[in-house]
């Protein structure tokens, strides 16, 4: 169990068996009351914020929370294959925990997931992936300078404005928490 | 925060200049303004042996004695002995309290009059806090954190149940909740207090008021006010509970609860307790003269007037 006292900024907490993570918290203590700790605290389950203050006297419960870096393997129905790099055990994490960043999934990469009470809750990925663009209008030559944006698409089908120049066969790099083009690796 | 920056950091320091400048005007203006109105300054020890009981406040121990939560039991000891206008500012020390708004060491200043009770202190409280705005603003219209506010020549007073019944939707004197008094205060009430001119929370409910005395006529409620400016809670005042039956109640039933907490038991200053018998009626207050200097300076945080933090 957590004291009042232990809270900071990333700690992960539970409450009623869900799991949160402390995103801002501040300490208030009105004249001659009891000392509290107004925090914003994130569910790491639907990603809502929400705000709770705990009283200086509360006692917190501390969630069965594993971090593991894995590396992605393949897909499988409506699952994802990873692979532990230092144990080399295939663990596998249904589709709902990936959500829309299947998209960015490449062959190897390296993502970190959360798990609680044993169940994959939450993909990091690295803040940028690279893909090779599958389609899109033939590159404009001369055109780097523009911010002008065209559509292209990726293999797996995800959409993504790219500056003109790009042409299919490209790697670029995608911004993973934006979902937006970020730069050009290599030609196709 | 970069590290540049950081309270006691050299580059910090040197830039500190200014508010060194305006710390240092505060003292002066402070002292000049009970000076010139006959107080006489008064140091009491920092390190004693029965601190002040109260619910929520934990001393910091020292060797087999603890270091002064407040100057207040020596102080009215000195009213008890006919000194009847005194002050003090100095160092006070609290345990487990530190955020943007409180740092375990922190600078306080304490003023009584005997024969006088929390109506007389807050003339002086408005006549010192209009003082120090001119001194070292010009006038006594401010900016603190967006809000405009002035300084005079209206100060709001409400009291703690028409606040509650207005912002919290109950009446914590007719029936008291301490868990849900704090919280409310600090979540529906506070925030909702005007913020463009000072404003006097008063009467609270005895419960939250150990060392006032209770008001005549009205014994769930005592004779306490709060200072609020902009937001920030900067001063505490009573109308002193005289009465050493009570007194000594009232301590015995914070030490019980305070066991029941799990908190450390203090000793009872029992020549505080004798004192009282001669204590004549007197208001007294606490003002925080940090969080004076963060509405002076128009800072979020002690982090930006303190020149270090432990």
């Amino acid at each position: 169990m957590y004291t009042a006292s232990d809270l900071r900024k990333g700690l992960k907490i539970e409450l009623d068996k869900v799991p949160f993570e402390i995103v801002e918290f501040q300490f208030v203590k009105p004249g001659k009351g009891q000392g509290m700790y107004k925090c914003r605290i994130k569910n790491l389950l639907s990603g809502n914020v929400t705000d709770k203050t705990f009283r200086e006297v509360d006692k917190i419960d501390k969630p069965d929370i594993e971090e593991r870096e894995l590396h992605y393997s393949y897909p499988e129905g409506d699952h994802y294959v990873f692979m532990d790099p230092k144990t080399f055990e295939q663990v596998t994490i249904p589709a709902d925990a990936v959500g829309d960043q299947k998209y960015f999934l490449t062959e190897d990469l390296e993502v970190s997931i959360l798990f609680h009470n044993g169940r994959a809750i939450l993909l990091s990925l690295p803040s940028y992936v690279e893909k090779i663009i599958a389609e899109t209008e033939p590159g404009v030559r001369g055109d780097t300078a523009t911010n002008v944006l065209k559509p292209a698409k990726l293999a797996n089908g995800f959409e993504v404005g790219v500056p003109l120049f790009i042409n299919k066969g490209d790697t670029i790099r995608i911004d993973t928490r934006t979902g937006k083009y970020f730069d050009r690796v290599s030609k196709g | 925060m970069n590290p540049e920056f950081q309270p006691g950091s050299a580059e910090r320091l040197m830039r500190l200049g200014p508010v060194l400048g305006v710390r240092s005007k505060l003292l002066r203006v402070i002292r000049e303004f009970f000076y010139d109105r006959g107080f006489l300054e008064v140091e009491t020890p920092v390190r004693i042996p029965a601190p002040a009981l109260e619910l929520h406040i934990d001393a910091e121990p020292a060797g087999n004695a603890f270091l002064r939560t407040s100057p207040e039991l020596h102080m009215k000891r000195l009213l008890a002995a006919g000194h009847e206008r005194i002050f003090h500012m100095g160092p006070c020390f609290r345990r487990g309290e530190r955020g943007d708004r409180h740092h375990p060491e922190y600078t306080m200043l304490e003023w009584y009059r005997a024969n006088a009770d929390y109506n007389d202190i807050l003339v002086d409280a408005k006549s010192l806090i209009k003082q120090v705005a001119s001194d070292i603003l010009g006038g006594t219209d401010l900016v603190y954190r967006g809000k405009e506010i002035s300084l005079s020549p209206v100060w709001e007073r409400i009291t703690v149940a028409d606040a509650f019944k207005l912002f919290a939707g109950w009446d914590p004197s007719m029936k008291f909740d301490a868990d849900r008094f704090d919280l409310d205060l600090v979540e529906k009430v506070e925030p909702q207090l005007p913020q463009d001119v000072p404003v006097i929370l008063t009467d609270y409910p005895a419960e939250a008021a150990a060392l006032a005395r209770r008001k005549p006529g009205s014994p769930h409620v005592a004779e306490r006010w709060e200072l609020f400016i902009g937001g920030l809670e900067l001063a505490n005042a009573y109308s002193e509970l005289n009465d050493p039956a009570e007194q000594r109640a009232r301590f015995e039933d914070c030490s019980r609860q305070r066991r029941q907490l799990g908190k450390g038991a203090y000793p009872l200053d029992e020549d505080f307790l004798a004192s009282l018998a001669n204590l004549p009626p007197s208001g007294g207050i606490a003002l925080g003269v940090d969080r004076l200097m963060m509405l002076m300076t128009d800072s979020a945080s002690l982090d930006d007037v303190l020149p270090f933090r432990v």
